[in-house]
């Protein structure tokens, strides 16, 4: 499952400087949140994971990391993500 | 049909004609703006009258462009001959269909295809462009002077915005070739626009602006309930209630006033009632600011927030953007949902903007005065 945080630390890399971001790290402690963003990331996950993120899903604890939102796509899909 | 239901008709008709208001005009070049075919015929006069309509429409802020069968660079070198090529946003001067063309305006200017007009002397251009888009208002190009006298083409009010509308689209323009060359994240690039925020209770002078953005913001918009100059008057000057006006600016010009919030007060909560952004803001970070703003003012007073959110078909964004600015969803009562932020997480601003609280919700009036 590791290729899955290497893609999307990918995508977010579109958007901020990932260098020195930790899987574990806060996603959204460096400030960059807008709309466009998020419903960019939403839209993505959906159509690069063939998922469907609900309302349910959109607690920003499934989002805030790169460990976690690879535990959501793991969920998702009914595979075991090693955090 | 009693008089007074005839009546109650016709003031329905025209409000449905007024909801009904042009944005964006098209027009076509040979024979409408000018009275010959420029490719035959270099010396082409502008048709009498044409450029009067041409700026008293973008002084109502009604944005034009062009969508010509022609040679794009003579064509452009002309209109800018006649002094008048900075008054059309992406001009589509090219060989395809104005079907395409009018959907291409739409898309790059981003409003509804159902806000354009598009003016022609040509019968067939203009069934090609009601076929494939019957919302958009054909107008024969005979008829271009009578336009200004038309309903759809009289906004409500005309705002500083409106007036400046045209250049704001011109300096977005200008950003977006910036942004597209930009090697790097985006946020570098935000970081490099020097964007400021201003934030406070909204005036009197703003309510025009502020009636606006209620009737014109779609997608970034938590409820989309519509609200009137009285109306927002009456929200002003109610102790209960604060009403929040947002403009932006950056190096490129200002965006103008660009985000509403509507906020009620009871003594255990806030609730956001309406909270807006203009979507040429859809990448600043402007709600998040607000949000985080309210929840900064929320935890001074000790209050929880909460935001009403009604789901239309193009306003999810918003609903992940509170979702993402931690509130949860309580639930859904008579098609409200209503979303709870507790207060005790207060995120700091961007790095990237700079944030501007003037006239805030804890500053008393009188200061101001």
């Amino acid at each position: 499952m590791s290729e899955y945080k290497q893609i999307i630390r990918q995508f977010f890399s579109r958007f901020f400087r990932t260098d020195e971001l930790g899987d574990a790290d806060d996603v959204f402690a460096g400030g960059y949140v807008n709309s466009l963003f998020a419903i960019q990331l939403i839209a993505w996950l959906e159509k690069e994971f063939k998922i469907a993120i609900e309302d349910d899903d959109l607690q920003l604890a499934n989002f805030s990391t790169i460990d976690a939102i690879a535990q959501m796509l793991g969920r998702k899909q009914g595979v075991v993500v090693a955090a | 049909m009693s008089s007074n239901a005839l009546l109650a008709e016709l003031e329905k008709d025209r409000e449905e004609r007024r909801a009904r208001s042009v944005k964006v005009v098209v027009w076509d070049l040979d024979h409408t703006i000018w009275d010959g075919v420029l490719l035959e015929d270099e010396a082409v006069a502008l048709i009498p009258g044409v450029v009067d309509v041409i700026q008293e429409l973008d002084r109502r802020g009604i944005l034009q462009s062009i969508s010509s069968k022609n040679d794009h660079a003579t064509a452009m070198a002309k209109l800018a001959a006649f002094g008048i090529a900075e008054y059309f946003l992406y001009p589509q001067i090219n060989w395809g269909s104005k079907a395409a063309s009018v959907k291409a305006i739409a898309t790059a200017i981003n409003v509804g295809i159902d806000s354009i007009a598009f003016i022609d002397d040509q019968s067939f251009e203009r069934e090609e462009v009601a076929y494939s888009h019957p919302d958009v208002l054909c107008v024969d190009a005979t008829e271009f002077d009578a336009i200004l006298e038309r309903n759809e083409f009289i906004p409500r009010f005309v705002t500083d915005e409106s007036k400046s509308r045209r250049l704001m689209y011109l300096s977005d323009i200008q950003r977006n070739e910036v942004e597209e060359k930009f090697e790097g994240p985006k946020e570098d690039f935000l970081a490099t626009l020097g964007l400021q925020l201003t934030l406070g209770k909204a005036t009197e002078n703003d309510l025009q602006r502020a009636e606006e953005l209620t009737k014109r913001t779609h997608q970034l918009n938590t409820t989309g309930r519509t609200y009137s100059y009285d109306e927002l008057k009456a929200i002003m000057e109610s102790p209960d209630h604060e009403l929040l006006i947002a403009g932006l600016e950056d190096r490129f010009g200002t965006y103008g006033k660009i985000g509403l919030c509507l906020l009620e007060r009871a003594p255990k909560y806030w609730t956001v009632k309406l909270l807006l952004m203009s979507c040429r803001v859809m990448s600043r970070g402007v709600g998040t600011i607000i949000i985080n703003y309210l929840v900064t003012e929320a935890n001074k007073a000790g209050v929880r927030l909460r935001a009403e959110f009604i789901r239309t078909d193009r306003n999810r964004m918003m609903y992940i953007t509170y979702r993402f600015s931690h509130f949860q969803d309580l639930g859904e009562f008579d098609g409200v949902s209503l979303l709870e932020n507790e207060c005790s997480v207060v995120s700091d601003y961007p790095a990237y903007a700079s944030v501007h609280i003037v006239n805030g919700m804890g500053c008393r009036q009188e200061a101001f005065a």
